[in-house]
């Protein structure tokens, strides 16, 4: 749980992680629930709507400003969003 | 004799544009009387989270303009109808939140494609709708601030996730709104207010400033009072957009010819199946959810439609299904939301070092409410090394065993019938605790998502027990949106000639001043 935690990035307290331990069942049940029909010969399906994948015309378009881009940030400085120490953690 | 403004408000958004077409109401005085109700309403209500009130009029004197200059030619029927758009798309310039923490006060720089039509087709904005947190949930309870009540009964909820715009729409707070379904998002709350919802084919409608929650099942659509309302709103948002991959390049199919067709009310020649497995009469259906789609039944075959029952035997596999791809998902997308870039950022207490990858988590513990940790928590465990093919894999086996299951019944059929949910409208924390009974809800609507095929729910009467509306679904084969609003709008008809009236005529108003 507490790795699950980790790889979410999400600071859980002690009683969440306590009480999604038994929540993993859902999943578990799930999981055993499928297994049932998901033979090998059956093909996965990603999007329900087969779709060829086609590219748009090369047109140029008008971006966000760098000042929009950075109106809904946590915090800015110079032009930049800031971020807290990522190296040598 | 003039028209009061409770007389305007209650008319359907088809009869608005009539009305404004005609110049006997401008659209700022339709907005106005909409924003007058709004204000009246909430405080029972809460189904907004913001009131757009000054851009709404704003827009709307821009559309009169308009009309006056005679520039409206080759604009929707809509034009100058007002509408409220659920918390799940963005706004340029007005606040979005998706019901959460981790987004309060953030100001999205640009519109979703179905704001950038909604606002081409002369549509004033009143303003953004209450949902479940990241439209997750099934009562609008997990919203971050604060519930939603249902219109027909305060001690109910509206349904979820988009409970604020079907109340909203049910209200006459708005004659229209948009909402997003992943799940039944739409469905399920339009069957608990007396309204109609419809989920679009998946790729129907753009999702462009659609905020993601699972990507392969996410779909935006209209909420309405009528089904040609519905309809007239669909050819509004729907159409391809190259800024969503998955865009259907097709050409959208006639929903509003169709659903004019279907209020001639003669179903001669329309095969309707009763999907066995969800039919009404199973497990965990109050008996008088059963009734009313039964007599609603008859009332399909007393206009002409042949009706049979059709078996999709891996149905029931759905929800194991659906409970593997939409926590998958939900936590492959939400983890844009790291304190960055927008939206919240909560620095590690004193002690914690003060590093990126803290900042994250302690941000994401802070920012998100509990049914969006469990979803997240959840899917990274689907997700995890190891288990990738076994288990989401698995999962999207089932899901082609569903499409598969649905192409075949649409060789027998035209449409597919079941209640749009279990159950009439819960009261509030009946179900909070037992986040599985919520789920088990869910079962009626998530299989249209799995498959990618359209869905609407149109009332079917009021439950004599709960006092509270009964929802009829009807599924189409994918790409085919119309051939489901036939019988959906004769439907309608025929059930308002023995009501006299709107489902909605049935429930009281009491915000709604003589």
């Amino acid at each position: 749980m507490e790795h699950l935690a980790d790889l979410s990035r999400i600071a859980l307290t002690d009683e969440e992680i306590t009480r999604m331990q038994g929540e993993l069942n859902v999943i578990a049940d799930a999981i055993d629930e499928v297994q049932k029909v998901a033979t090998d010969d059956v093909q996965p399906t990603a999007n329900p709507i087969p779709l060829e994948a086609y590219l748009r015309p090369d047109v140029p378009e008008k971006p966000l400003t760098q000042e929009e881009a950075l109106a809904g940030g946590p915090v800015t400085d110079q032009g930049m969003f800031v971020a807290p120490q990522i190296l040598g953690e | 004799m003039s028209t009061t403004n409770n007389e305007l408000v209650k008319l359907s958004a088809s009869q608005m544009a009539e009305k404004i077409r005609n110049k006997e109401v401008s659209s700022r005085e339709l907005t106005q009387a909409e924003l007058d109700v709004i204000d009246a309403a909430e405080p029972q209500l809460h189904a907004f989270l913001h009131v757009s009130a000054d851009e709404a009029l704003a827009q709307a004197d821009a559309f009169d303009e308009k009309l006056a200059a005679g520039e409206t030619e080759g604009l929707p029927e809509l034009a100058g109808v007002p509408i409220a758009i659920k918390d799940m798309i963005v706004t340029k310039g007005i606040p979005t939140t998706a019901a959460s923490k981790i987004l309060e006060g953030w100001v999205p720089p640009y519109d979703a494609t179905v704001i950038e039509k909604i606002k081409a087709a002369g549509m004033p904005i009143l303003g953004k709708t209450n949902l479940d947190e990241f439209a997750q949930g099934s009562s609008t309870e997990h919203s971050a601030f604060g519930n939603t009540y249902n219109p027909w009964d305060k001690q109910r909820v509206p349904g979820g996730s988009g409970g604020g715009s079907a109340a909203a729409v049910s209200s006459y707070e708005a004659p229209l709104a948009l909402g997003t379904d992943t799940g039944g998002s739409i469905r399920q709350p339009a069957s608990f207010t007396g309204s109609v919802g419809v989920k679009p084919t998946y790729g129907g409608v753009s999702r462009y400033g659609a905020i993601a929650m699972a990507s392969s099942l996410d779909q935006i659509g209209p909420c309405a009072r009528t089904v040609l309302d519905a309809a007239l709103l669909h050819e509004v948002i729907g159409g391809n957009d190259r800024r969503d991959s998955t865009s259907i390049p097709e050409p959208m199919p006639h929903v509003v010819d169709a659903a004019r067709e279907g209020l001639k009310r003669d179903l001669t020649g329309v095969r309707v199946g009763l999907i066995k497995e969800i039919s009404g009469n199973g497990e965990g259906f109050q008996p008088g959810v059963a009734k009313r789609f039964d007599e609603a039944v008859k009332l399909l075959e007393s206009m002409g439609a042949t009706v049979t029952e059709v078996s999709l035997p891996h149905l029931s596999y759905s929800l194991g299904a659906y409970y593997i791809i939409m926590p998958s998902e939900v936590s492959s997308n939400l983890a844009r939301y790291d304190g960055m870039r927008y939206g919240l950022r909560v620095m590690p207490p004193t002690g914690v070092p003060q590093t990126a990858a803290n900042m994250m988590a302690y941000t994401r513990e802070a920012g998100f409410g509990d049914e969006v940790k469990r979803r997240i928590v959840l899917g990274t465990y689907a997700l995890s090394a190891g288990y990738y093919d076994a288990w989401y894999g698995s999962a999207q086996k089932v899901r082609t065993l569903v499409i598969e299951d649905f192409a075949k019944a649409f060789e027998q059929v035209d449409v597919l019938a079941s209640p749009t949910a279990p159950t009439t409208a819960f009261k509030f924390g009946e179900k909070t605790d037992d986040p599985l009974a919520m789920y088990l809800g869910d079962v009626t609507t998530i299989p249209a998502n799995l498959a990618g095929v359209p869905a609407i729910s149109v009332p079917c009467g009021v439950d004599d027990e709960t006092n509270m509306p009964v929802g009829f679904q009807f599924f189409a084969p994918q790409k085919r949106d119309d051939v489901m609003y036939k019988p959906a709008a004769a439907l309608e008809a025929a059930l308002e000639e023995t009501w006299g009236g709107n489902i909605l005529t049935k429930m009281a108003t009491p915000w709604l001043a003589d």
